[in-house]
């Protein structure tokens, strides 16, 4: 028990920053710096010659997934006192614990053609011990990142007791030229930046996309008739369809329904825009606000029993908690400044939101009852929170300042630590997580 | 003093736009104001008081809003008015009002004022006589600036309802 290797997220229901300690290993919560736990993740070790450079490959991405999380540390190759050449020799602890590497990760790799085998163990050093059972994922040589995401996912899972996030993807705009005229394009591509793919052309302004609960069609707004629609895309197919066109309104900020099958959005008529929902046919359009003021930026409770938005009846804009059938509204936000775009988390507990206070653009939360309001972000730009599946990350966009300014995606931990640029080939605006694949 | 801005503004582009014209057709314009005669300045078209170049140079194509409001001041009734008259007596033409905000908002908020925007104009050039047939509405949001700079000498024209002409119906 001395050393057991029990890392509990003790996710209270905020959660705050975390730091490994020592004592019994486990990750508390606390408000001081994080302690990243070291761990070491050798090349995975090759069943045959050909597999030597992808197992190289695949335990690097599984210990960039770990290490983006800042929750770890990756343990240099050039302090190992000893390598992994043997998948299924006994371990030799006391030269990992030698250079504190508080877990180890090791795996061997066969491929036969395009076929590929993955298998890992997970070890507590200091213990002395596995974590839990080894796995095994079998897959082609051309989604290796997406197996390595797969182990990534494993290894958080089992030493923070939460799902990961890294078998996940993003869709985005992807944007050229100055801000003038801007051409924008939708793309999509890993949580981590990789294998971007454009969905659609940028003949035409698309915003804001967003998936649909399992990941394999996206909502979003386009001018392809000259006025902003709601579109439908087929991932798999890259085929659309629009959704909305009442003549002489405009529509946008779509949101899938936690039933994949209900679409709630804004559409302004006479220059009023307010919130309606319908299905993904198109059909059974029902009202659900009606005030004069601007109603938009609507997003389900992942029970799919209430919607959270932003409006301006008060005179500022402000977020709102509705039933998802519309009705009585109440107002959740109190603070100082303007409130948009808000996003309900993945476990239903903390909304998402952009705030305008003093110039400044922030990303923060708040629990659905408008308390403990924590900002995680500040710039001259910072919009539209993604929650990560597990609820742990917010991607959003950052614009930066002046005539020649760009977006680009960046990522926070919600405990508003661990603040990172997603690399991407060009300007990137608008991000929405998938779920975990 | 936004009034002053404005008008430099104003002169800038038509300034601007006589550079270029220069260029092509080799026929200094001058300075100029709303008592020139541009009857013979041999333009393409600007001259010709039936053209959209007319319009937008000599009506003026924009109007412009206060941080977060739609409602039009006086200056921009009277430009509305203006137009309303040069659609009126141009038939053959139509219109899109264009809403626009600055980059200061959200994405979404940022369409919905937009639209309020370019209502806000047609609604008053509908009320002055122009067919609702004739006038329709887009909103953009922040996503097409006319100035690109991030202070509010942008802004301030940024905030705008541009009516666009397209060849009637």
């Amino acid at each position: 028990m001395t050393r057991l290797f029990a890392l509990i997220l003790a996710l209270l229901a905020l959660a705050l920053p975390v730091s490994a300690q020592q004592g019994p290993l486990r990750i508390e919560i606390t408000e001081g710096v994080i302690e990243p736990m070291p761990f070491a993740a050798p090349s995975f070790v090759p069943v045959n010659a050909d597999a030597k450079e992808i197992g190289e490959d695949i335990a690097s991405v599984v210990a960039a997934d770990l290490v983006s999380t800042g929750l770890f540390r990756q343990i240099q190759t050039a302090s190992f006192i000893s390598g992994i050449t043997s998948f299924t020799s006994p371990v030799e602890f006391a030269d990992w614990k030698a250079i504190n590497a508080q877990a180890l990760i090791t795996g061997q790799i066969s491929t036969n053609g395009n076929q590929l085998v993955i298998q890992f163990r997970v070890y507590d050093v200091f213990a002395g011990q596995e974590l839990g059972n080894g796995l095994q994922f079998a897959g082609t040589t051309e989604g290796w990142r997406r197996m390595a995401h797969k182990v990534a996912d494993a290894v958080y899972t089992r030493i923070t007791g939460e799902s990961g996030y890294f078998d996940s993807r993003i869709v985005f705009v992807s944007e050229r030229g100055n801000k003038g005229d801007r051409s924008k394009a939708l793309a999509i591509m890993d949580y981590d930046g990789a294998n971007v793919q454009m969905l659609t052309d940028d003949s035409n302004l698309v915003l804001a996309p967003r998936f649909s609960p399992s990941g394999d069609r996206v909502l979003y707004t386009s001018y392809e008739t000259g006025f902003p629609r709601i579109y439908l895309l087929d991932v798999g197919s890259a085929s659309r369809r629009v959704l909305e066109e009442q003549p002489g309104s405009i529509s946008f900020a779509p949101r899938f329904g936690p039933d994949g099958n209900t679409v709630v959005y804004s559409l302004a008529t006479n220059g009023n825009t307010d919130l309606y929902r319908m299905d993904t046919t198109g059909t059974g359009r029902v009202r659900l606000t009606s005030s004069p003021a601007i109603d938009t930026a609507p997003s389900f409770s992942p029970d799919g029993s209430q919607i959270v938005f932003e409006s301006d009846r008060s005179g500022s804009q402000q977020l709102y908690i509705m039933p998802a059938t519309g009705g009585q509204a109440q107002r959740i936000s109190f603070g100082a400044g303007r409130y948009g775009t808000p996003v309900w988390s993945p476990r239903g507990d903390l909304v998402a939101f952009t705030k305008l206070n003093k110039g400044r653009f922030h990303i923060g939360v708040m629990r659905t009852d408008g308390s403990e309001e924590r900002l995680l972000t500040a710039s001259f730009l910072d919009e539209g929170p993604t929650w990560s599946p597990n609820g742990r990350v917010i991607m959003f966009t950052r614009e930066t300042q002046g005539s020649s300014g760009q977006a680009s995606l960046y990522s926070v931990d919600i405990t508003g630590r661990n603040l990172q640029r997603i690399r991407t080939p060009y300007g990137a605006s608008d991000p929405a997580w998938s779920p975990l694949q | 003093m936004k009034y002053i801005t404005k008008v430099a503004l104003i002169a800038g582009a038509l300034f601007l736009a006589a550079c270029e014209q220069n260029s092509r057709f080799d026929n200094p314009l001058g300075g100029r104001g709303a008592g020139d005669d541009f009857a013979s300045s041999g333009l393409a078209s600007a001259d010709n008081p039936t053209t959209p170049e007319y319009f937008r140079q000599f009506v003026g194509d924009s109007v412009f809003f206060p941080v977060n409001e739609y409602t039009l001041n006086a200056e921009s009734r009277s430009l509305l008015g203006q137009q309303a008259e040069w659609l009126i007596d141009n038939p053959n033409f139509d219109a899109i009002v264009q809403g626009h905000a600055d980059e200061r908002g959200t994405r979404e908020y940022n369409l919905a004022l937009g639209d309020r925007r370019a209502n806000s104009a047609r609604d008053y050039l509908l009320s002055l006589g122009v067919s609702a047939a004739r006038i329709k509405t887009v909103s953009y949001g922040k996503e097409r600036p006319a100035q690109l700079c991030s202070d509010e000498s942008c802004y301030s024209v940024n905030r705008r309802a541009v009516t666009v002409l397209v060849a009637g119906q």
